[in-house]
């Protein structure tokens, strides 16, 4: 054959990737530097899918990168910055030192070199959606920096900036009243908005001073947080230009937390709410398929506006103890009034005196003077009439009563997934259903919490009859067929041997595919609560016992009521295997 | 300073020379004290002089005063007699003024800090050097000073603390171990520097102050010089600086100040022309993976289900950190503001920041479908009906597990072979057991004559296989079964009837029905007619032997072996419902052989272990193959020698096919109790492939000895399946 014996490791993978030692070569750079470089111009590691090939035959651990992502950061005018500033400032203000020429030193300082990020910004984000899209960890840490102290961790001026943007991007989603959802978590407070069409989530810690860990490389966040601010910057920018609204807006900011509050009452609502304007959706003539969509959608729309408008016309005011800054954010979000006392914070517009005030907003479990005319509730209150998107009934949500539990509204069930019961109230709410029998329930639990015999002798009949009617069921299907006389039921159970039968006739590779996935799923309901999941499946088991009762929706959802019988009798079920965890009379 | 010293010498010996004066003088106006006084005052008065006069001088001989006076003291009493007393006194007297006026000019010279205190030589020195000594230092004539007999014990110390009224105002002094009772001046003065005054009293701290120049601009100068010239001139060095400065400028090594700004004017609309040409250029740009959401878990206020038990949290703190599910352990707080900071935000904010920027980034292809997608869209079983749905009938009486059912031609008849040794009829309409014919052996298959015009039941028992006519048909159907039986006798009788042995049932047993008998050498598993009602096929499996399988003809009362090799252990036989084929399944495999050419046509491969069952479809083009290993291969006889479909619905063994003779249908019955019913349409255009849907799992059998169902077949007309199970009944599903 002849030729010239191909060498290995000198074409395909091996020539695509290069060890990081070897790129800081290429790119003459310290590793510091280099690090740098890397976070500003999103340049991450690739893993090669032939690890020896690439590696030259050798097996060590390394990290790779791509050539061509090398290359790219050759040509990068930040690199000749990081130059200068290492050459030209710092040698020259070591010298200046040595010399103990002070002014020099001082002009030196001033004159200190910067850089600028725009065109890094650009090039990462080379349209506004894409930046918008990747949003959501410059808002984490410029939130997060925003409630730095000055410990020398950061630059003051950083911190100051990471400040401004912060309540300049809070004021764009009070004026476009762009909040979803919010959450609660033991971490802090996850916020989600929608901006253009994209659901941005962020998350706020708790207005508590940091104690800052030792092991944590500030310097790499703050390299993170200089781009992030100059990413967030320009999209205030550009959001504020979409609302007709100058940028900078005229906020006076200076460094205590409390002027940051009160840049939220500020003026710059009453400036806004003459921009906005509503854009009705126009209506095209289109074919029936579409028209079902088409009216799915405006009622969608419709939904988000009476959400947008759901404390409009409420005035609040927030005692002293309660998260304010945060409370005050979602409320004006909403269209809400607030305030709060003026001895707390700057900013307030109105006194607890005032009597046009309808919710007052308490964390303490009384109060001194209460005013009759409008109600005294807790602060979880406000977050879950956003994520249930009406405003909810406030009997459980009083001043000093058990709070109903907080639920993320970010979680979607699925079918078959473990839907605790809160959500499942709030849905009926949220359809329209007036919680039917309410209050017989609530009489019902409520004597179950006060006389435990009695109660458990009704549940120990209750038990029995089960267990006899279970009983003779069983016989009623050894000796004779299965007659029902529900149609709805009988439907379901027809429909439910359908699939039965069609997944028997499944390929093989499918059938695997298939029983992972629903293993999957009873797997994750089970590890919710694996009584609740029981109680599901006994729920099915029940059916039929329960129909007299008849509370049994048609798509399998299922009517508090019934839920709530249905539940006792299966915690009496369970009692011995479980504690309490199932029992809670009080929540329903 | 001449005069000075003299005057000093003078002023020293008039004083040497004036106290023994003094002496006299006192002696001569003891009661004269104001006299005394006087000269004392003037003596002072003159010292003082003096010592404004030559300041060293005097302070070298101030410190001698004190020593001096007192060896005059000791002069005296070694001289003077018991009259020295009030004397002494007076010295004494005057001698403390003395000191008293001395004071100020010893206050006024230990001032000076490089003076020492001469009362004392030792130095600026730790005075506990001195500690175990019995002096504390020397005097200036180099004599000891010794310490004051000091033995006061903690006891006298109190009760001079409580007795002594001046007991607050004397100080120890280090320097001569001495203790000085402090005058109510010096108090006064302690008490004045303690609150940060002036030692002074007379002192006036706040007296207007004048200022040396005026800060008002005089009309006048101050002085009358005319200016420098050089006040007029520009100043070369000046310039030689400026222009140094100007050409650093002008080089770009200096730059001026910036203007700083921190505000809005850095920030422009970047995305005003939005271009996607730079997006293709990242094209191996992998977004960040986001955060996940937060579910219930994170809650402030979970609902109780989601908190940990005790079990949960102790696993979470064993496992390793990374094995975690949660990161976190869900907690309950009553109210918001009982909510402390999370520890571990920075934490987090700070290992996403290094995912970011170290973690190498893939993209995985992760399965994310619907399980609602993979459950193949198939005709809904409603649309597919007839089939059979509910169990209508169920057939009791056998004692033992009935191993074979066979419905007649007509549809009216059921027989049914058990283990109990005997062959039941049954009326498939009324489940009424018609007729019991026992036997004598485990039935192992029974099989009707399908020609409608004979009414015969082939009953294979341990090596015998008797043909049964019994008296459930028209008289002309069983003159016409009768006559198909002896049918041989008119014709001559071969000889060689084969390997099997034919005879005539006698006496009690032709009473029960019993026609015919034959003989096979081995157990007889299987029997299967030709559609025609003529040909009889027995199955004897066997590994060893070539004669596995026989075929009958009942006319001719002839057997004969068709193979002359063994291929393998046979399972079971069939007919072509049309053709002269015949169907032999044996472990792996279904042979067809053509029987007017006598050979072999075609070799299926069964795809399973161990065929248990196999059932020709009236058409002929379909063959059903069930299989131990829980399967039922579908074979397209015109597509391919592998299984068209493999149908795994059993979980266990299936012991048994069917095809219904009319209708769609075809039916397995299993081991796990079940005998389930699918729908097998089978188009006469060849490029459509038969549409095999399963519609209906019928359930009703016990498992009884791990043995369910153990025979299926259907009605010949209506769409009804009959199944035999090892729980000793029969079933009829309509």
């Amino acid at each position: 054959m002849g030729g010239l014996q191909k060498k290995k490791y000198e074409s395909g993978s091996a020539t695509n990737y290069i060890t990081r030692n070897r790129a800081r070569k290429k790119l003459q750079l310290s590793l510091p530097d280099f690090r740098r470089l890397c976070i500003l111009k999103g340049i991450y590691p690739h893993e090669p899918k032939h690890k020896k090939k690439v590696n030259k035959g050798s097996t060590a651990p390394r990290t790779f990168y791509l050539l061509k992502d090398i290359r790219f950061l050759l040509h990068e005018p930040i690199v000749g910055k990081f130059r200068e500033y290492k050459v030209i400032f710092v040698r020259k203000l070591k010298k200046a030192y040595a010399k103990t020429e002070h002014t020099a030193v001082e002009r030196l300082k001033e004159n200190k070199p910067t850089y600028k990020l725009d065109h890094i910004v650009k090039e990462r984000y080379p349209t506004f959606i894409d930046a918008l899209r990747d949003i959501e960890d410059a808002l984490c840490m410029c939130f997060l920096f925003s409630t730095f102290a000055r410990t020398g961790k950061c630059h003051v001026q950083t911190i100051q900036l990471c400040r401004r943007l912060t309540v300049e991007w809070m004021n764009f989603a009070i004026t476009s009243r762009a909040l979803r959802k919010v959450f609660i978590s033991i971490k802090g407070i996850y916020y989600q908005v929608e901006v253009m069409g994209q659901l941005i989530t962020w998350l706020v810690p708790y207005q508590f001073s940091h104690d800052h860990p030792t092991d944590v490389d500030y310097r790499v966040m703050a390299t993170f947080t200089e781009f992030y601010t100059t990413l967030l910057g320009f999209i205030n920018f550009r959001l504020y230009n979409s609302l007709n609204l100058v940028y900078p807006p005229k906020v006076k900011l200076s460094f205590s937390l409390k002027t940051k509050l009160s840049a939220f009452s500020a003026s710059l609502t009453r400036v806004v709410s003459a921009a906005e304007e509503e854009a009705q959706m126009d209506h095209f003539p289109v074919d029936e398929e579409d028209m079902e969509k088409l009216e799915e959608r405006e009622k969608e729309q419709k939904q988000q506006e009476a959400q947008k408008k759901m404390f409009e016309g409420l005035k609040f005011f927030l005692n002293r103890e309660v998260p304010r800054e945060s409370l005050a954010f979602v409320i004006r979000c909403f269209g809400g009034e607030v305030s709060w006392d003026r001895s707390v914070c700057i900013g307030s517009t109105y006194d607890e005196t005032d009597e046009t005030i309808t919710h007052h907003i308490v964390d303490r479990p009384s109060v001194g003077t209460q005013y009759i005319n409008r109600y005294y509730i807790q602060p979880q209150w406000v977050y879950d009439c956003v994520n249930a998107k009406i405003v909810l009934p406030v009997e459980d949500y009083f001043m000093g009563v058990t709070l109903p539990p907080h639920l993320s509204p970010f979680v979607e069930e699925k079918e078959g997934d473990y839907v605790p019961p809160e959500k499942l109230k709030i849905m009926a709410l949220q359809r329209g259903e007036k919680p039917g029998k309410q209050n017989d329930e609530e009489e019902e639990s409520e004597e179950e919490e006060e006389g435990d015999d009695e109660d458990d002798d009704e549940a120990e009949e209750e038990e029995d009859k089960v267990q006899e009617k279970k009983l003779k069921k069983m016989e009623a299907q050894r000796s004779q067929p299965k007659v029902l006389d529900n149609p709805a039921q009988r439907e379901q159970q027809e429909k439910a041997e359908e699939k039965r039968l069609a997944i028997m006739m499944m390929k093989k590779k499918d059938k695997y595919l298939y029983d992972k996935i629903m293993f999957g799923k009873k797997r994750k309901v089970r590890e919710v609560c694996p009584i609740s999941c029981c109680s599901n499946m006994d729920f099915h088991h029940n059916k039929s016992v329960c129909t007299d009762k008849s509370h049994i929706c048609n798509n399998a959802l299922f009517t508090i009521p019934a839920l709530l019988s249905l539940r006792c009798v299966n915690v009496k079920h369970l009692s011995k295997r479980v504690s309490s965890r199932m029992y809670r009379p009080c929540d329903l | 300073m001449e005069d000075t010293r003299r005057s000093d010498n003078v002023d020293a010996t008039e004083v040497l020379q004036r106290t023994p004066k003094k002496k006299e003088k006192t002696k001569r106006v003891a009661d004269d004290g104001e006299y005394d006084d006087e000269i004392f005052s003037i003596h002072v008065c003159d010292k003082e002089e003096d010592g404004e006069e030559s300041g060293s001088a005097e302070s070298v001989f101030s410190g001698l005063e004190d020593s001096g006076s007192d060896s005059e003291e000791e002069e005296e009493e070694e001289g003077g007699d018991g009259s020295d007393k009030d004397e002494d006194d007076e010295v004494e007297q005057g001698d403390s003024r003395d000191d008293g006026g001395c004071q100020k000019k010893e206050e006024y010279d230990l001032d000076s800090s490089d003076e020492e205190d001469i009362r004392n030589t030792v130095g600026n020195i730790p005075m506990e050097w001195y500690k175990d000594f019995p002096h504390v230092g020397y005097n200036l004539d180099g004599k000891k000073i010794y310490k004051p007999i000091r033995s006061k014990d903690e006891l006298e110390q109190f009760l001079d603390k409580m007795e002594n009224p001046d007991y607050w105002r004397t100080v120890h002094d280090k320097r001569t171990g001495s203790d000085i009772v402090l005058s109510d001046e010096q108090v006064e003065l302690v008490k004045r520097l303690q609150r940060g005054q002036f030692g002074d009293v007379n002192f006036d701290e706040f007296q207007p102050s004048v200022d040396f120049f005026t800060k008002d601009v005089m009309l006048h100068p101050v002085t009358n010089r005319p200016a420098d010239k050089r006040s007029f001139i520009p100043s070369l060095v000046e310039k030689d600086k400026v222009s140094k400065l100007v050409h650093a400028i002008k080089m770009g090594w200096i730059k001026p100040r910036r203007a700083r700004d921190d505000g809005g004017g850095r920030y422009y609309d970047l995305w005003s022309n939005e271009d996607s040409s730079l997006a293709a250029q990242h094209r191996m740009h992998l977004p960040a993976p986001k955060i996940p959401l937060p579910g219930h878990h994170e809650s402030y206020n979970p609902p109780p289900e989601y908190l940990f038990t005790e079990e949960e949290r102790a696993l979470w703190e064993q496992q390793d950190p990374a094995d975690r599910k949660l990161p976190f352990v869900p907690v309950k707080f009553s109210s918001l503001r009982r909510v402390p900071a999370f520890p571990r935000f920075i934490h987090e904010r700070f290992e996403r920041c290094l995912d970011l920027y170290l973690c190498p980034r893939q993209r995985k292809m992760r399965v994310d479908v619907d399980p609602e997608d993979l459950i193949p869209k198939l005709p809904k079983p409603k649309d597919l009906r007839p089939f059979p749905t509910t169990q209508s009938l169920v057939y009791r009486g056998h004692g033992g597990l009935v191993r074979s059912i066979s419905v007649s031609p007509s549809g009216q008849w059921l027989a049914s072979g058990s283990d109990d040794g005997s062959v039941r009829f049954w009326e498939v309409s009324s489940s009424r057991c018609v007729q019991v014919v026992p036997v004598g052996g485990a039935v192992k298959c029974v099989r009707w004559n399908p020609n409608p015009c004979v009414c015969l039941l082939a009953v294979a028992l341990d090596s015998l296989v008797l043909i049964v006519s019994p008296p459930l048909a028209e008289r002309q159907v069983l003159l016409s079964s009768e006559r198909l039986l002896a049918a041989h006798r008119e014709a001559e009788p071969a000889e060689n009837a084969g390997p099997a042995g034919w005879s005539d049932a006698e006496g009690e047993e032709r009473r029960l029905g019993l026609r015919l008998k034959i003989r096979h050498p081995k157990a007889v598993k299987q029997l299967a007619w030709h559609a025609k009602g003529d040909y009889l096929a027995s199955v004897m499996p066997d590994h060893s032997s070539h004669q596995q399988v026989f075929v009958h003809q009942l006319s001719t009362r002839r057997s004969q072996n068709p193979f002359r090799r063994n291929k393998g252990l046979v399972q079971c036989v069939s007919f072509h419902p049309v053709r002269p084929y015949f169907f032999v399944a044996t472990q792996r495999n279904v042979r067809i052989y053509n029987l007017a050419k006598q050979e072999m046509t075609k070799k299926l491969q069964a795809n399973s272990k161990w065929i248990s069952s196999m059932a020709v479809h009236p058409g002929g083009d379909h063959v059903i193959c069930g299989s131990y290993d829980c399967r039922l291969g579908w074979f397209d006889l015109d597509l391919s020698t592998k299984p068209y479909k493999m149908l795994r619905h059993h979980k266990k063994a299936v012991r048994a096919v069917a095809y219904h003779r009319l209708y769609p249908l075809f039916a397995s019955a299993s081991d796990d109790g079940s005998v389930i019913v699918c729908h097998g349409t089978v188009y006469n255009d060849l490029l459509q492939n038969p549409l095999i849907v399963p519609v209906k799992v019928l359930k009703g059998h016990m498992v009884t000895h791990e043995l369910g169902v153990l025979d299926v077949t259907f009605h010949p007309t209506q769409p009804w399946v009959f199944s035999s199970g090892a729980d000793s009944t029969v079933r009829l599903f309509t």
